[in-house]
């Protein structure tokens, strides 16, 4: 039984050599072979989406992919999200309005936002909501998430937007505004 | 209306610097890095994993357990079994029926009776498959009613009798008089089935053993206090030889704030393996866990009285069960909570409340959002509802005529200190359109409106004590930064940012200058937990009086040095400076070296004990809170009539939040409290199955699973319309109060009254189903009650009522039939007279401006 | 974490090299094999141990299997990820509703590794059986596997878990062949062919057979088609109820060939033949329509073994056969909403 696998892995844009037993998925080669505890699990069984990462900019549950796979792949985790020291537009817009809260489901929806954004740079809400359908988050009700998936895209884009008032502030009392 | 009475508000000595505008959240950044490190992030040289056997019968005695199979697992290190853990524990003291590992019986399918480590956790898993534990079936228990009429064999042999843990029964006022009194009287009986927190992180625990006899317990708890005392006890060690560290939690919604089996036998388990040992549970286990919303019937008994174009209600009977599960957890406190605080909205002058806990052979219920509230307020809401539509009243008018007026002591004496539910009415009516709008829409189209309270923190700690419920301690020292050390856990509700940003505020500084130590029993000082939303009013009070203490020092130093009045110093932008003449002044850096040099090694602590309620009847310390939060919620849905498939396409809901810490993470956490009870109420269900009895005695959780226990994904949330309203509380840091968690409470409500709306059928249960819909559609069809529900509420034997004469009739507090105090001869009379409603009022005032002249002392 | 078991994996090169380790050469003794594509089905089942085997042979290798190619009818390879299904514009302008049952399966990134081959032979599913080995054995395990009685109907001698495919029903509409190859050669199915009604032993495809392929044939004539799936949630579940059908008409608007599957109410996309049958030699008007609802609902049994009560099921079948049928006539919808998940394609 051919029961340890040696590969060399490309993660975050970096090539590194890892050996790890064969029916192992990625999940837990990253988190236990490599130490890249970002990707968080949730279920283990493809339910939730918080596992997820990118394949060759797909985002993937990492849960249900055997790392034996993954030769030659381009594989990517929130740890290489941001830009030398800088947080990425997603992170940083999800960092200030909230959109993290307890952050386990974070990773996982930042990844499969920065797709997203890849393939649309102009989302439109529901084009938002159906890219990261099938991650589940309990704490925020989704909709800092969305809000936060916008205004990255605009800074992305390069321009100049911010949310208006209210995903601050809360609406006006309805008269007052 | 009278104005209400209300102690001056502190008078903001200048502009806030940081609080009231949106900030990043102190842990942001590390949280969209991946950098926080929650439990089963950890690993240490050596650590084994350690897998529970959880047992596969409902409900047995243990009659022996074979590990010589799983021992040839390569890599199996070793076992417990519940000899090694013979010491009981549990969070409430009246309920120590926990046993790390089972020593002789099982409860429920997912009672942990063995306990295997190995080197890897797929070993640890193999080995687990293969123990034999060979059982002897007991009868088995799995509703209510089945509870109540089987007493024999018991599931726990303490409780109030048979298989009822817990029968509560209290009675404020003349009750029988207020229905007497009232034009008509509603009777409802109503259902909310039980559903689970479902954090996205499954709990996970990593124990250390350091030295000799020293251990420490990394895990995803609320209540990193309340487990450090649960090993103590078990474990035998003095608690200073236990440290234990509470990991930022992955969602905890009150799933995290018991002390776990898991959590005693990985510490445990490391002490006997001298390594480190983890336990990560997998999805099916943290269903097995539990202690989420408790499957509730309800009896509702409302007296109403018509006044002017509106009504008032004259007296309430509320009767409450229980489905508890195998064992207490909370449960004593649920039960009173299921009670606890229908006063607290509307004028109740009267009220009866009866409730009782049952055991079943399920996994225990306890604290989910709302603790023990929702199913009551989801019961009242909707029976106001339907009161409102008899009486031909608008439902938002119906309300708005019998608010519960602020600094007011209750009929079950709750103080409510301020109160905003007027302005979150009014805001959610305006905003959706209510008054135009409700029962105009066209048939499928409905809106709905419902209101709720909750508390700010329980008055009372958990265990009797004296000492503060929550502590914090100041470091300064010539860097200028500033240490803050608190025992308050980070359970993504923004709890660090609240601590930050109220020491930053005071001190004049940038939450970049704070560094936090929290969460940590050997160097933290005591935070009870995040449970009963106490963080914000607690922590931060405490750290308000910790950062204003050092403040006086450093101004005193300032003073000195600077020759300007300490009294004319203001703390702000980094700087102490003279507000006469703000060029005048210091860096925070230089001043915190001249109080430095001054007064030697800087640290202050802060501390927060609530204030005593006027309560003191059996029962009196469940439900007092030293403020109480608001929220009114409009939902528009739309209903199928062919179907019974339902929609809710807007929420609006205004929370009184008192006054918003950061608004943005305030707005994080209405909306998610209206996620969480939309799913409550469009899907959420802790459901179990029996298997036919001639075939199996199986009684299984039906799905414990992500996929199969549903919750809303990004495509089921409708747009939310939030007003935060600011009725700043005296008692608050700020004026603050929660918002994790009344959000909550009207949504489940709105959405039933607004599926009236739409189609003219009750559905008086949660969740609602399509199929319910479609039942009491089908009977208004023939002719029948529009309405789908529970028919009936138990017999239940709730033996003597507590009688407690309400403030309006003269009571001081206490009972007159409570077998500890002494009857007073005065007592009993006063409880028979019924004054003036005028007169009564200004009774409870007088008695609310007593209480506080009580606290001030 | 709940982990996969030890196995032998193989990553085959092409698919000589796996029929051949599927027909058992070399094999050892009690070797079992099993096939694995995108492993959304076959991983979560070998977690939970429902499903086991000693050597499992990846197709994910194998070029020919992969891609989808226009020429008439539509040929799509075993291994096409979904979302290359729904992103594909030929085949979404010739099949828009073959394209959005694909697009209704779980979720965004599951579609990013589930592949079309691993839909349409997805392992029937029910509340008893998807679970773990801890939970099975609290109910001494179903018929399905390792057990004796069928939990979902304690009396019966055969199995009740239900289809769990959205694309086969839809396939199956639309009159699809799937090509199965072994050592032994290669044969067509029609799609219809690949299902047996029972829970247990649910594909006619042999063992040691391959799906290779799904070809969707040329839309002669006037086809329209409408794919409508019931379930809780907009997102990640599978359906509790679908129904897929395809109407031929003529230039005049008579029907001249109509199928109608219905999906998760029956071991196999369940054939409404009779519903099917009274449309044809008709105009489809809201009477012949509701008809054939009335029809197609009494073919289905719902059991208990998935989400929603199961009686409001069986009215849910009548209710989104006549809402399919109404979107092929081009009929304004009624109000309920179809779960599919939010419109949003390509």
């Amino acid at each position: 039984m051919n029961d340890l696998t040696t590969l060399r892995l490309r993660i975050n844009g970096e090539e590194r050599a890892v050996a790890f037993p064969t029916h192992h998925t990625l999940l837990e080669v990253l988190r236990e072979e490599c130490g890249l505890t970002g990707t968080k699990h949730g279920c283990e069984l493809g339910e939730c989406g918080t596992c997820t990462v990118l394949v060759d900019g797909r985002p993937v549950l990492s849960c249900l992919a055997l790392a034996a796979e993954m030769a030659g792949r381009e594989i990517e985790t929130v740890e290489g999200l941001q830009l030398g020291n800088e947080l990425h537009p997603l992170q940083a817009a999800f960092a200030d309005l909230g959109a993290a809260q307890c952050g386990y489901c974070t990773p996982g929806i930042l990844m499969a936002a920065k797709a997203l954004i890849a393939e649309k740079p102009h989302p439109g809400r529901d084009e938002i909501r159906e890219a990261l359908a099938g991650n589940l988050c309990r704490c925020t009700g989704y909709h800092k998430i969305v809000e936060g998936v916008e205004w990255a895209a605009a800074r992305m884009r390069g321009e100049d937007w911010t949310p208006p008032a209210e995903v601050f502030y809360g609406s006006p009392f309805p008269g007052e505004d | 209306m009278a104005e209400p009475v209300r102690k001056p508000e502190p008078e903001p000595q200048r502009e806030l610097n940081l609080i009231g505008k949106p900030f990043r959240r102190v842990d942001g950044r590390a949280k969209v890095t991946g950098a926080t490190k929650f439990a089963d992030d950890l690993a240490f040289p050596r650590m084994c994993h350690v897998k529970l056997v959880r047992s596969r019968v409902p409900h047995a005695l243990i009659r022996s357990i074979d590990v010589s199979e799983a021992e040839r697992v390569p890599g199996f290190l070793g076992h417990l079994t519940g000899k090694e853990t013979p010491i009981p524990f549990g969070i409430l003291p009246v309920s120590q029926d926990e046993h790390a590992l089972c020593p002789d019986r099982v409860r429920f399918v997912g009672d942990p009776v063995v306990a295997v480590a190995a080197t890897t956790e797929d070993a640890a898993y193999e080995a687990a498959l293969r123990v034999r534990v060979e059982y002897e079936p007991l009868p088995t228990i799995s509703s209510i009613e089945e509870a109540l009429a089987t007493p024999e064999p018991r599931i726990q042999d303490y409780g109030d009798h048979g298989n009822v843990h817990k029968v509560v029964s209290m009675t404020f006022g003349d009750v029988e008089e207020g229905f007497a009194e009232a034009d008509e009287i509603f009777e409802d009986v109503f259902f909310y089935e039980g559903n689970t927190h479902l954090p996205m992180e499954q709990h996970s625990a990593v124990a250390v053993p350091e030295d000799d006899d020293r251990v420490t317990l990394y895990s995803s708890t609320q209540t990193p206090h309340y487990v450090h005392r649960a090993l103590a006890k078990v474990l035998e060690l003095p608690a200073s030889r236990i440290r234990v560290v509470a990991c930022s939690n992955g969602g905890g919604f009150g799933g995290k704030s018991d002390p776990f089996n898991h959590e005693i036998v990985a510490a445990k388990m490391a002490l006997k393996l001298g390594r480190p040992a983890k336990i990560t549970l997998n999805r099916e286990e943290v269903f097995y866990c539990h202690r989420g919303r408790h499957p509730v019937l309800m009896e509702v008994k409302t007296g109403v009285k018509r006044d002017g174009d509106g009504a008032r209600i004259t007296a309430q009977r509320l009767r409450t069960a229980l489905d508890g599960g195998a064992y207490g957890s909370y449960g004593v406190a649920s039960t009173y909570y299921t009670g606890a605080l229908q006063t607290v909205t509307y004028e109740l002058p009267a009220y009866q409340f009866e409730g009782v806990r049952t055991f079943t052979n399920k996994p225990p219920c306890g604290p989910k959002r709302g603790h023990g509230t929702p199913q009551p307020r989801f019961g009242f809401e909707v029976h106001l509802d339907k009161i409102a539509a008899k009486l031909g009243v608008n439902p938002a008018d119906l309300r708005l005529g019998m608010l519960a007026e602020p600094e007011t002591i209750t009929a079950n004496w709750l103080r409510i200190g301020s109160m905003g539910l007027r302005s979150c009415i009014e805001a959610v009516v305006a905003g959706s359109g209510f008054r135009e709008r409700w029962g105009q829409l066209p048939e499928g189209r409905g809106l709905g409106l419902a209101c709720g309270s909750y508390l700010c923190g329980a008055g009372l700690p958990i265990y009797w004590n004296h000492m503060p419920q929550s502590g914090v301690m100041l470091k300064l020292d010539r860097s200028g930064g500033v240490a803050v050390f608190c025992g308050e856990t980070e359970i993504g509700q923004g709890s660090d940012s609240i601590l930050a940003a109220v020491v930053a505020e005071v001190l004049g500084v940038s939450l970049s200058d704070i560094r936090l130590c929290v969460a940590d029993t050997d160097l933290t000082p005591v935070d009870l937990g995040s449970y009963s939303s106490r963080v914000t009013l607690m922590v931060g009070n405490a750290a308000l009086q910790a950062a204003e203490r050092v403040r006086e020092m450093i101004a005193k130093a300032v003073s000195e040095q600077l020759e300007i009045p300490a009294s004319r110093l203001v703390f702000a932008d980094r700087r102490v400076f003279d507000a006469q003449d703000p060029e005048k002044g210091a860096s925070f850096q230089e001043a915190v070296i001249a109080a430095e040099a001054r007064f030697g090694t800087l640290a202050t602590a802060g501390s927060y004990i609530p204030p005593r309620s006027p309560g003191r009847y059996r029962g009196a310390g469940v439900g007092p809170s030293p403020a109480y939060s608001y929220t009114a919620a409009v939902v528009e849905v739309e209903v199928d009539p062919e179907t019974g498939l339902w929609n809710p396409l807007h929420v609006w809901i205004a929370h009184d939040v008192g006054k918003s810490i950061n608004p943005v993470l305030v707005l994080g956490q209405v909306e998610g409290s209206v996620y969480m009870g939309l799913g409550e109420v469009m899907m959420e269900e802790q459901a179990f199955r029996r298997l036919p009895r001639h075939l199996s005695s199986a009684l299984v959780h039906k799905h414990p699973s992500v996929l199969e226990y549903k919750s809303p994904t990004f495509a089921d949330m409708p747009p939310v319309t939030t007003y935060l309203i600011e009725d700043p509380d005296p008692r608050g840091p700020f004026g603050a109060k929660e918002v994790g968690q009344g959000p909550l409470l009207p949504v489940m409500p709105a959405v039933a009254n607004a599926i009236y709306d739409a189609v003219g059928v009750r559905v008086d249960q949660v969740p609602i189903h399509p199929h319910m819909v479609l039942k009491a559609l089908q009977a208004k069809a023939q002719g029948a009650e529009p309405r789908f529900g529970p028919q009936r509420f138990p017999a239940v034997d709730f033996g003597e009522t507590l009688i407690v004469p309400t403030p309006e009739q003269g009571g001081d507090g206490t009972a007159i039939n409570d077998y500890r105090e002494k009857l007073r001869s005065g007592m009993r009379s006063a409880s028979g007279t019924m004054m003036s409603r005028e007169e009564a009022l200004k009774k409870r005032k007088l008695a609310a401006l007593t209480t506080d002249l009580k606290g001030a002392k | 974490m709940l982990r996969l078991p030890a196995f032998n994996f193989i990553r085959a090169r092409t698919l000589n090299e796996a029929a051949a380790i599927l027909a058992g050469e070399g094999a050892a003794e009690g070797e079992s094999v099993r096939l694995v594509a995108g492993g959304t089905d076959l991983w979560p089942n070998m977690k939970r141990r429902h499903q086991k085997a000693t050597t499992v042979v990846s197709l994910m290798g194998i070029p020919e299997l992969g891609g989808i190619s226009v020429n008439g009818g539509v040929n799509i390879g075993a291994t096409t990820l979904l979302d290359d299904v729904v992103r594909h514009s030929g085949l979404r302008e010739r099949y828009p509703a073959f394209a959005a049952a694909v697009q209704s399966i779980s979720s965004p990134p599951l579609r990013n590794m589930g592949t079309i081959g691993g839909n349409l032979c997805v392992d029937t599913r029910c509340t008893y059986y998807n679970q773990t080995e801890d939970w099975r054995r609290a109910i001494d395990y179903c018929m399905k596997e390792e057990g004796t009685i069928c939990w979902v109907a304690t009396g019966s001698p055969r199995c009740w878990a239900h289809s769990a495919s959205d694309s086969a029903p839809m396939a199956c509409a639309l009159g699809a062949e799937v090509k199965l190859v072994s050592t032994a050669g290669e044969r067509i199915l029609p799609v219809e062919n690949l299902y047996k009604d029972d829970g247990i032993d649910y594909l006619a495809k042999r063992p040691e057979e391959i799906l290779t392929a799904l070809h969707l044939p040329a839309v002669a004539g006037r086809c329209r088609s409408a794919f409508w799936k019931l379930r809780r949630r907009g997102s990640i579940d599978f359906a509790v109820l679908s129904v897929a059908a395809a109407v031929w008409t003529d230039p005049a608007g008579i029907v001249e060939r109509a199928r109608i599957y219905l999906g998760a109410v029956a071991s196999y996309p369940l054939p409404a033949l009779e519903a099917a049958n009274l449309l044809v030699g008709k105009k489809l008007s809201e009477e012949t329509i509701a008809e054939a609802a009335k029809l197609a609902r009494k073919v289905a049994t719902p059991m208990d073994n998935t989400d929603f009560q199961t009686q409001w099921r069986g009215v849910m079948v009548q209710r989104y056969a006549e809402a399919a049928l109404r979107e092929v006539a081009g009929m304004e919808p009624k109000r309920l909403a179809p779960k599919h998940g939010l419109p949003v394609i390509g």
